[in-house]
């Protein structure tokens, strides 16, 4: 009896040896709390090209298994939980809410990097766009798959400079790290490319704590503005949406995330040719929805999982090229081939800058509308192209200097 | 000058009405019951998700009188099967049972309706320009607001101090042995009291709904404020807590009008501050940025200088 126990046991072990993962990617975003959302649905969508990925017979005849982890969009909380991903043996960190946690990993994967030489890993970031990452605070192990808040910037503000309606532009903004990049990129780019433009005001509010925008949404309609701009997310950009109809302000809105997940239907109707987004695509940006995205949407149904994350296609493909490339699935081979490498996408030729490790991508500013081809959470709206811009057109200079291993 | 004062005023009227009708049920269950309900805001939340669905079933109008209606059976439920068993174990044990409803309500809402908002808009019977000002227009959905807000403090302010069940209920407070004895049902009339709070949390939810974001991050969003009315106005005081809320809403509303900071004033004054200096960091922020934390500041000198509040009768 003892003897069987044992022999299957050790069957097992086997089995599960031999279909083991030998590439592990650690997923380390929030996956509980409120930035949860967000991070499920990028951890399924991970998930869902990773899937594709090994079907296809994964990378170098490697499987890529995903372990996740909750960081609970903590800088703290994701060291420990980068400490547990490495000591599970993953080597590749995957990250993208909040640049504080980035800039925490983004050390932490330095520090591992030089003490562990055999034991590198890299941090592919998704999502968290503080320009330092790739410019000040730059280091070799980093790779950046969304486009930052300047090169956004510089998408935004081609759009604003070209409509000549738009006279004086009004900033609100979250008031910490990122809202205040925002605010710093308009007032430069706006500055360069319409010196006639009057920026009316440049606001700084705290982070999620505001219930009633009307006194700000007063100030703007004071100020006169034709347009607003606001990195606002979540709550911060619906109330001060929902304020601004409420007072019947009629402004142009430039957000970078009325796109993401649940915005469209909490902002409604009320948004249709006033609030506009910047971003790496939107449903209608190709002529077909892409088959990817009707595959996703058929394995995970419903509003809670529309597709948001179109950078983690480009990702997910681009690491498998790489590792194509480098005939090696180790982190440090995988780095050198990602360097400078090209890819041909649904949506155009993407990049990955060999001088600071950032993705060089097809930008899209678009319009929320109820005139568009693919709707968004089964609201009736959707995006409609205002400007594209060409991957080579989205890049910016950088101050970065970066060692790289010998 | 006067139109920005005009609309800043209206504008904090409104939100001061719409942080009473958040904190008067909470005010009235401490003052009644001594119980610092944690699961109040959760119970906002549940008005607003009820509200939202049932009025895709059965329109906005009987919503606004079912929601609640829901909610106080939930509260009524709440207090009859936990709260009166907890209540024994002390104050401690109460405020950790509340507070461990508020994750319960939280995962419940979640599993039902997801993680995102829902799509909770103004209902098209109420979404409709009240009047104008300067240019402004002043939605019909806030004066809804702002009426029922008033109502419920003229009606509860009533009822407590001029209805028969009124006395009942304030001696049951604190003689539950002599209103016993006098015949009253003691118990009952703790049921009522926490689903009374536990509707008027929900009637909030169901204005506050659509006027703020139904998602699953609502009851945390409006959580810590409401216990600032509460505190701010005297733990228990229902006049005090609606000082309170008017307060913090005029002045916060203003305050985000200011676009100048205490520097300023001060170099008006011919007074400078070294640059570089730790308090010049602090005298340069401007009034406008830090006008949401206004509240929480009233609340930390509040506690310091007059622990009982406005109108509280304890400390």
């Amino acid at each position: 009896m003892r003897a069987d126990a044992r022999a299957v046991a050790a069957v097992v072990a086997l089995w599960a040896g031999g279909a083991a993962a030998q590439v592990k990617w650690a997923f380390i975003d929030p996956l509980s709390g409120g930035g949860a959302s967000t991070g499920i649905l990028a951890q399924k969508t991970i998930q869902f090209f990773l899937d594709e990925t090994n079907a296809a017979g994964g990378v170098n005849g490697e499987k890529i298994e995903l372990l996740s982890y909750d960081n609970k969009v903590n800088p703290q909380e994701s060291l420990i939980q980068l400490k547990k991903a490495l000591d599970e043996g993953a080597r590749f960190i995957l990250q993208g809410n909040g640049s504080s946690v980035a800039h925490a990993i983004t050390d932490a994967v330095l520090k591992n990097n030089e003490r562990n030489p055999g034991h590198e890993v890299l941090f592919l970031n998704y999502a968290a766009i503080d320009p330092a990452l790739t410019n000040e605070k730059c280091n070799y192990w980093h790779f950046r798959f969304d486009a930052d808040v300047d090169m956004k910037m510089g998408a935004t503000s081609e759009v604003i400079a070209r409509d000549k309606k738009i006279k004086r532009v009004y900033l609100i903004n979250q008031d910490y790290s990122f809202g205040k990049a925002v605010a710093a990129a308009a007032e430069k780019m706006l500055k360069a490319k319409r010196p006639d433009i009057e920026i009316v005001g440049n606001e700084f509010h705290p982070l999620q704590k505001v219930q009633d925008f009307s006194p700000y949404v007063a100030k703007i309609k004071a100020s006169g503005a034709d347009a607003v701009v606001t990195g606002n997310w979540s709550n911060d950009m619906v109330l001060l949406i929902k304020a601004g109809k409420d007072a019947s302000l009629r402004v142009q809105w430039f957000t970078y995330y009325a796109g993401a997940p649940g915005v469209v239907s909490a902002i409604g109707k009320d948004g249709v040719g006033l609030v506009k987004q910047t971003s790496e695509w939107h449903k209608d940006a190709t002529p077909q929805l892409d088959a990817d995205i009707v595959a996703f949407q058929k394995r995970f149904p419903g509003k809670e999982n529309e597709y948001a994350y179109w950078r983690l296609k480009n990702l997910v493909e681009m690491f498998a090229l790489a590792a194509k490339k480098a005939g090696s699935n180790d982190p440090v081979k995988i780095a050198a081939s990602l360097e400078g490498l090209k890819m041909k996408s649904v949506l155009g030729e993407i990049e990955m800058r060999g001088d600071n490790h950032q993705l060089l991508q097809p930008l899209f500013v678009s319009t929320l509308s109820d005139k568009a081809k693919n709707e968004v959470e089964g609201s009736g709206l959707g995006w409609v192209t205002d400007l594209r811009l060409d991957a080579k057109d989205t890049a910016m200079p950088t101050t970065c200097k970066m060692e790289r291993p010998r | 000058m006067l139109e920005l004062v005009t609309v800043s005023l209206l504008n904090g009227l409104v939100y001061g009405l719409l942080l009473f009708m958040l904190s008067s049920g909470l005010t009235l269950i401490f003052s009644m019951m001594g119980v610092l309900n944690f699961a109040h805001a959760s119970l906002f939340m549940l008005g607003a998700y009820f509200s939202y669905q049932l009025g895709r079933f059965i329109g906005f109008c009987p919503a606004l009188v079912v929601a609640p209606l829901l909610c106080a059976g939930i509260g009524a439920a709440v207090e009859r099967y936990g709260l009166r068993h907890v209540h024994r174990h002390g104050a401690v044990a109460e405020l950790l049972f509340t507070f461990g409803l508020v994750y319960l309500f939280e995962e419940l809402v979640i599993m039902l309706w997801g993680r995102n908002a829902v799509a909770y808009g103004v209902p098209p019977s109420i979404d409709f320009p009240l009047f104008s000002v300067f240019g402004g227009s002043f939605p019909a959905y806030k004066g809804l607001m702002m009426a029922i807000s008033v109502t419920m403090f003229v009606s509860l302010w009533l009822a407590l101090k001029r209805t028969r069940i009124g006395l009942v209920v304030q001696a049951a407070l604190t003689h539950p042995q002599a209103v016993r004895a006098l015949g009253h049902d003691v118990s009952a009339v703790f049921v009522l009291i926490f689903a009374l709070g536990s509707g008027m949390a929900g009637l909030a939810g169901v204005i506050g709904g659509f006027a703020l974001l139904t998602a699953p991050t609502m009851a945390d969003a409006v959580g810590p404020i409401v216990f600032v009315v509460v505190v701010v106005g005297g733990l228990g005081s229902l006049g005090g807590a609606f000082m309170a809320s008017m307060l913090i809403g005029v002045v916060q509303t203003f305050a985000v009008a200011i676009d100048a900071s205490p520097l300023d004033m001060m170099s008006r004054l011919h007074l400078t501050v070294a640059r570089g200096s730790l308090l010049y960091d602090f005298l340069a922020v401007k009034i406008a940025q830090a006008a949401p934390t206004l509240p929480y500041v009233l609340l930390v000198l509040m506690l310091i200088v007059r622990p009982r509040g406005f109108l509280g009768t304890r400390d």
